[in-house]
């Protein structure tokens, strides 16, 4: 790669950096540079190495081979310790704060400065202050992290990681968590950042944010750097291509939906939990064969209770829903199992704590609530080979790689436990598919491949219901949208006459009708 | 190749690390043995005889080892389920009587055939039951199954003073225990066996109990890794949610986790009491259940890793029994001071050597 001669030196430079995890290359031989005083991104798919790369950076990873310069200056980073006494910091995509600990608390956690608190807490005090005078990023040192929102967290942990002398900021998917208002508000924070001098490298895979944020752009595919670009010479279509590797369509065609029959009804149902708090609230819907609806709503707004209800994970607490022509209410629950045994298949929100065991082999993974039908369990024991033969033949239909059944499951990238887990559910041919945030932590390709994989269930005459947070991907997906907000369906409409500014109004409980 | 985080291979893993925390719990011993005066390298030498020098000696050996693989493989299934159970002492203790009611009120009727696997249920029948209160109390009504268990040991311990004292009690005996069992009670010893075959090896506690163990091990691994059953059961032991998402009712499974559990440290009643006592005793479990943890911990909670751990266990007991004999320094609470210290090491400090040991394989490499 060419680097031009810059009078200073820059701030990060890498150079053949080489990793390997057992037989798996994930970083070979990348070389980079990274100028003093810019944002630049780094993208690619989920497994591309992307986050390894900079978990060596951060020291949290040894190169095998290579070398790391900062500010002009070869250097060792042992571990994160190193990196932070050489002004490195890194925002981890999962916060890692203590919720019942005060702002000011978070901030000298492993810097109190000496066996008396009192002391080094006033220093912190004086010196949040300046940090939010200086950066415009006000915090209140007295709040308790609990009660912050989601962004205000994220402002946090970036001041956590400034208030170590970091001059170089590493962000690992910082907008997974935030809403669009969020997220705006972080790159101003970003750019703020900028002027001030701070170097930031941004890890994602969103093009939007690579085009609205930084200055430059690497990307990443296979372990390799294989463009380097100024973002202002390039464009989202541009960059997916160097990504995946080939063209990519970020929009969704999709023939008319034919509809069949009602396969889901839901009557008047709500849920209220045991603080009285009401969850669902009088929800009405129809879902019927050969259609995708979709919920959009702002997380947090009854969605997930929605799903975990229809999945017969929780009961109504009142009202009813029928589902190929059983019909469910208070009295009458149902549960998990045998919703899937009606034909109810469920991806849940939460893949990692609901849709797979972390700890088990992929192969085990690819069963969970499967695991007592023939052919992988007969007469009281279990087929292992059946096991196995079943999860490589999912991991042949929706490409997950690597095609390791006996890997753990925890061992995927996102996209590929989300393929693995959609494979799982969509296997058995299912009446009705609960989908919840489909593409959540999956990269561009994968996403593709998943939208594509729901339309053509749809057209085998499934009844798909996806809920997302993703306002783009409701709008590409759905035939139908409804609008959640405070457990209530606040708005219906057809994907043809829906826009993203009406829905949005919608979502924050403006446009009820 | 190199870097502190690299995961050790699983060879080491599963065989060197153990070891290793073997050996730096026999250093401290050692240095231990010298403080108090007494020449190490003899002591050991004295405790390998102890366990493994005569045929009798290892008959001891395995005998102590069947009583610790029940309570190992007891731990270890609950665990796998996501449950602590602390309770292996009294559920033990219960099964034991179980197995020693079923054996008083039926032995002058049923032949031996007959009776022993009616007291072997017995005790897996008494042995589940008394855990399935604590797994209840905790699947219903949410009371950590931790402190319910440790509690159900007391509470059994004091069950059975009682019951011994005031109504198992021989008549006109003067000590707490019950009559002695009629011949069809008695589980027939390995040596007895044997001499039948015609081998002749010294007279030892060991008895038919040992295979019961190596069953109930094959038993365990089957149903953990082979069946849907035990595939729900893991589930819910790496990931509740995730169980109930895939159908599972974590109540009933709490208690068939616990039950099974119970039901295999209550069969620490049949290699006791059928084996040896040949009557109910008191304070026949004398620490077998919490010994288990150790056994379970320090076998990975595998079914392999359980025997291996358990003949270990059972080596020190019966060479540290020997070496209390021989050596006037060295008492019985000696003995629980290396056992301890092979519990803290293999235990609780299982990853002491674990990164130093990954820098040295780094280096090999």
């Amino acid at each position: 790669m060419p680097t031009p001669p810059m009078e200073a030196p820059p701030a990060i430079e890498l150079l053949g950096i080489d990793k390997s995890f057992g037989t798996v290359r994930a970083v070979k031989g990348v070389s980079l540079r990274i100028e003093s005083g810019t944002i630049t991104g780094i993208v690619g798919e989920n497994g591309a190495g992307k986050s390894t790369l900079m978990s060596i950076l951060y020291g949290l990873y040894h190169a095998d081979a290579g070398e790391i310069c900062i500010d002009g200056k070869t250097v060792r980073i042992e571990g994160p310790r190193d990196a932070i006494a050489r002004g490195i910091g890194m925002v981890h995509q999962h916060f890692m704060l203590i919720d019942s600990f005060t702002v000011l608390e978070n901030l000298v956690l492993g810097a109190e400065g000496g066996p008396l608190l009192a002391k080094g807490m006033a220093a912190a005090r004086a010196e949040l202050a300046r940090l939010g005078r200086d950066y415009d990023l006000n915090v209140d040192p007295d709040r308790l992290v609990a009660d912050l929102s989601v962004g205000e967290q994220q402002r946090v942990e970036i001041l956590k990681v400034l208030f170590r002398g970091a001059r170089i900021l590493i962000l690992d998917e910082p907008s997974a968590v935030l809403t669009p208002q969020e997220t705006d508000r972080l790159f101003r924070i970003l750019a703020t950042l900028k002027e001030r001098g701070v170097t930031i490298v941004l890890i994602t895979h969103k093009l939007r944010e690579i085009m609205a944020a930084t200055d430059r752009v690497y990307v990443m595919r296979r372990g390799e750097i294989v463009a380097e670009r100024r973002t202002t010479d390039t464009d989202p279509e541009a960059l997916a291509e160097l990504m995946v590797g080939r063209k990519v369509r970020l929009d969704l065609d999709k023939a008319e939906a034919h509809l069949g029959e009602v396969r889901l009804k839901v009557e008047h149902l709500s849920l209220v939990d045991s603080r009285g708090v009401r969850l669902l609230d009088d929800i009405g819907l129809e879902l019927r064969a050969g259609e995708i609806v979709g919920i959009a709503g702002v997380t947090g707004n009854g969605q997930t209770e929605l799903l975990q209800v229809l999945a017969g994970i929780r009961a109504p607490t009142g009202g009813s829903f029928s589902v190929c022509g059983r019909t469910v209410d208070r009295a009458h629950s149902c549960d998990p199992a045998e919703m899937r045994e009606l034909g109810v298949a469920h991806v849940p929100e939460d893949r990692l704590r609901q849709g797979m065991v972390a700890a088990f082999r992929a192969s085990e993974t690819s069963i969970l609530g499967h695991h007592h039908e023939p052919p992988f369990s007969r007469n009281y024991i279990m087929s292992n080979p059946e096991v196995s033969a079943h999860c490589a033949q999912l991991m042949e239909l929706f490409d997950v790689r690597p095609r390791l059944p006996g890997l753990r499951s925890d061992s995927f990238s996102g996209g590929n436990q989300q393929k693995l887990v959609l494979a799982r559910e969509m296997a058995h041919e299912p009446k009705v598919l609960l989908v919840g945030q489909p593409t959540r932590g999956v990269d561009i390709g994968a996403i593709e491949f998943i939208h594509r994989e729901l339309v053509k269930s749809r057209d085998a005459g499934c009844a798909v219901l996806v809920v997302s947070v993703e306002l783009d991907e409701i709008l590409s997906l759905a035939d139908r949208i409804l609008v959640m907000f405070a457990g209530r369906i606040v708005g219906e409409v057809e994907q043809r006459r829906a826009d993203e500014r009406t829905l949005g109004l919608m979502m924050a409980g403006a446009g009820a009708g | 190749m190199s870097g502190p985080r690299r995961p050790l291979p699983a060879w080491a893993d599963v065989a060197l690390v153990p070891l290793i925390n073997i050996a730096l719990a026999f250093v401290t011993v050692g240095i231990i043995v010298r403080i108090i005066g007494a020449d190490p390298f003899h002591a050991l030498r004295l405790l390998v005889v102890g366990a493994l020098g005569s045929s009798e000696s290892i008959g001891y050996t395995l005998y102590y080892a069947t009583n610790f693989i029940f309570t190992g493989l007891a731990v270890a299934v609950a665990f796998h389920g996501g449950l602590f159970n602390i309770g292996g002492e009294g559920q033990a203790y219960i099964g034991g009587l179980g197995c020693g009611l079923a054996v008083l009120a039926l032995d002058r009727y049923l032949p031996v055939w007959a009776l022993i696997p009616l007291a072997i249920a017995a005790s897996a029948l008494f042995g589940a039951a008394w855990a399935a209160v604590p797994a209840w109390l905790q699947a219903w009504r949410g009371s950590h199954i931790v402190i319910t268990t440790i509690m159900f040991n007391f509470v059994a311990s004091a069950l059975m003073v009682y019951l011994m004292v005031n109504v198992l009690i021989a008549p006109g005996s003067m000590t707490p225990q019950s009559r002695t069992f009629a011949a069809s009670g008695k589980l027939p010893a390995v040596h007895d066996l044997l001499r039948g075959l015609g081998f002749t090896v010294g007279p030892s506690a060991l008895n038919l109990s040992i295979v019961l163990a190596l069953l109930c091990c094959l038993g365990v691994w089957v149903f953990l890794w082979h069946t849907p059953g035990g595939y729900a059961l893991r589930t819910m032991g790496h990931n509740p949610q995730a169980a109930v998402y895939a159908g599972t009712d974590l109540r009933r499974m709490t208690m068939v986790a616990m039950c099974l559990s119970g039901a295999l440290a209550g069969f620490v009643g049949v290699n006791e009491l059928l084996g040896v006592h040949q009557r109910i005793v008191l304070d026949f479990p004398a620490g077998y259940g919490f010994a288990g943890i150790a056994v379970a911990l320090m076998g990975r909670n595998h079914p392999i890793g359980i025997v291996l751990a358990a003949l270990l266990f059972g080596a020190l007991q019966q060479g540290g029994t020997e070496l209390s004999f021989e050596f006037p320094t060295i008492t019985r609470e000696m003995v629980v001071v290396i056992q301890g210290l092979i519990i803290l090491f293999s235990g609780a400090l299982v990853h002491l050597p674990r990164p130093w040991l990954q820098a040295l394989l780094a280096r090999v490499r």
